[in-house]
């Protein structure tokens, strides 16, 4: 909440520092998106610290945690092959990173006045930042893997030699719109998303505030939130899940060159 | 939008502390836990996997086992049966070489009591002839007063009572 009474949907995703820090002339000060990353960061290690018991018959925490990297494994597999053992790492740390600051970003913190969650995912600074990581990755192991023969991969197989001209510019201009894709899918799908639950909570706000008329409204905006978040506990998911499985895609691509 | 009005100012933290957190979670989790979660993942496939080859070995013997204690059995089943046949055989055999033997000591028994029977009644015919051939001389003598010599009254006595015997028969 920005000025008295006035509810700004967008202030949720300033950022604000909490301790000032300079590298030479570089600002990397401590804000509330480094700490909120931190916290993924502790969650992320804590979850698999505890199911690192290494046990032969896994407990349940353990059974969670295999089952996580399991996830990431298969899909690694069935999506680049055995080849792909290399990304999981990779990949593991994308789609942990991502699906945990989402759900973060979701925590009902605002309860407690003045605090709110943030939802680092949301910043454009930073889902660029990984799209254009791993669009890298993809261009590196590409060139890496067949040399020049990786422009191959802008004409796809069959192609008939007089549309080749045609087809190159298509594909290598798609190929190159992909990290915008990746980083603007992920990063418009949270925004979106807490906006319109921002909207709709400071409906009710406004609504329970002002007559009859006003508590109808209030009462559609709420089950209309309810709605809302529950659909954006499934976004959180499926955009994490979105952005590692393009990523495992694309390196596909780049390996196999379709 | 503090995305965009906010991003020369904060870029620079963002991409540090991004920098930061991604690698810790890449080298820490990713390459430093992740490797050991996905050996203990094998380790137990393995073990299931070896545990369930023994025991398909372990079948699998048990069943060459059974079908050789069945083969014995068979065999064993068949080699009683074949002397059970054999003893019934045998003893069948001893029985009616008993049984003969038997039989032919009763016929020589009973061929022995007829030959007395035979020897008696011979006995007891020649007595009779004599006694008949004796009386019949001195019926004769008595009624007729002719003498007959003793062997013509023998024979007539003889003659007499084989036509009798032959009658009888």
């Amino acid at each position: 909440m920005a000025a008295q009474g006035k509810i700004d949907p967008m202030h949720q995703f300033t950022i604000e520092p909490i301790a000032s820090l300079h590298i030479g002339s570089y600002n990397v000060s401590f804000t509330n998106s480094a700490l909120w990353m931190v916290i993924t960061l502790a969650l992320i290690f804590g979850f698999i610290a505890l199911g690192m018991k290494r046990e032969l018959v896994p407990g349940r925490w353990q059974m969670a945690v295999e089952g996580l990297t399991g996830f990431v494994d298969d899909m690694v597999k069935v999506n680049i092959g055995s080849e792909g053992r290399k990304f999981v790492p990779y990949i593991f740390t994308l789609f942990t990173f991502i699906l945990v600051s989402n759900f973060l970003g979701l925590l009902p913190l605002a309860i407690i006045p003045g605090f709110h969650p943030f939802t680092t995912t949301s910043q454009f600074s930073l889902t660029g930042v990984l799209a254009v990581m791993s669009f890298s990755i993809v261009v590196i192991v590409g060139f890496w893997r067949h040399g020049l023969g990786f422009f191959k991969l802008f004409v796809p197989h069959g192609t008939p030699v007089p549309m080749i001209p045609l087809i190159f510019p298509i594909e290598f201009i798609s190929f190159w719109v992909r990290p915008f894709s990746l980083g603007l899918r992920l990063f418009v799908a949270m925004i979106a998303g807490h906006i319109l639950m921002e909207v709709f909570g400071s409906f009710i706000v406004n609504g329970f505030n002002g007559g009859a008329l006003g508590w109808g409204v209030g009462f559609l905006s709420f089950l209309f939130v309810i709605f809302v978040v529950a659909l954006e506990l499934l976004m959180c998911a499926i955009q994490a899940y979105v952005f590692a499985l393009l990523t495992t895609l694309y390196l596909s691509d780049a390996i196999h060159l379709h | 939008m503090p995305q965009i009005s906010q991003l020369s100012e904060v870029f620079s933290s963002q991409l540090f502390w991004l920098a930061v957190v991604f690698g810790l979670i890449f080298f820490g989790i990713g390459r430093g836990m992740l490797p050991k979660i996905r050996s203990t993942v094998d380790a137990r496939d393995e073990q299931v996997s070896s545990d369930l080859e023994k025991a398909k070995a372990a079948r699998s013997g048990a069943e060459e086992t059974e079908a050789q204690w069945r083969a014995r059995m068979d065999e064993a089943r068949a080699e009683a049966a074949r002397i059970a046949q054999k003893a019934k055989g045998e003893s069948a055999r001893e029985t009616e070489a008993r049984i003969k033997a038997a039989v032919t000591e009763i016929d020589a028994r009973v061929e022995a009591a007829r030959q007395r029977i035979r020897d008696a009644a011979a006995a007891a015919r020649a007595e009779l002839e004599g006694v008949a051939a004796d009386a019949a001389q001195q019926m004769v003598e008595q009624l007729t007063g002719i003498k007959v010599k003793e062997q013509d009254a023998a024979k007539a006595v003889a003659a007499e009572l084989h036509v009798m015997t032959t009658v009888e028969r």
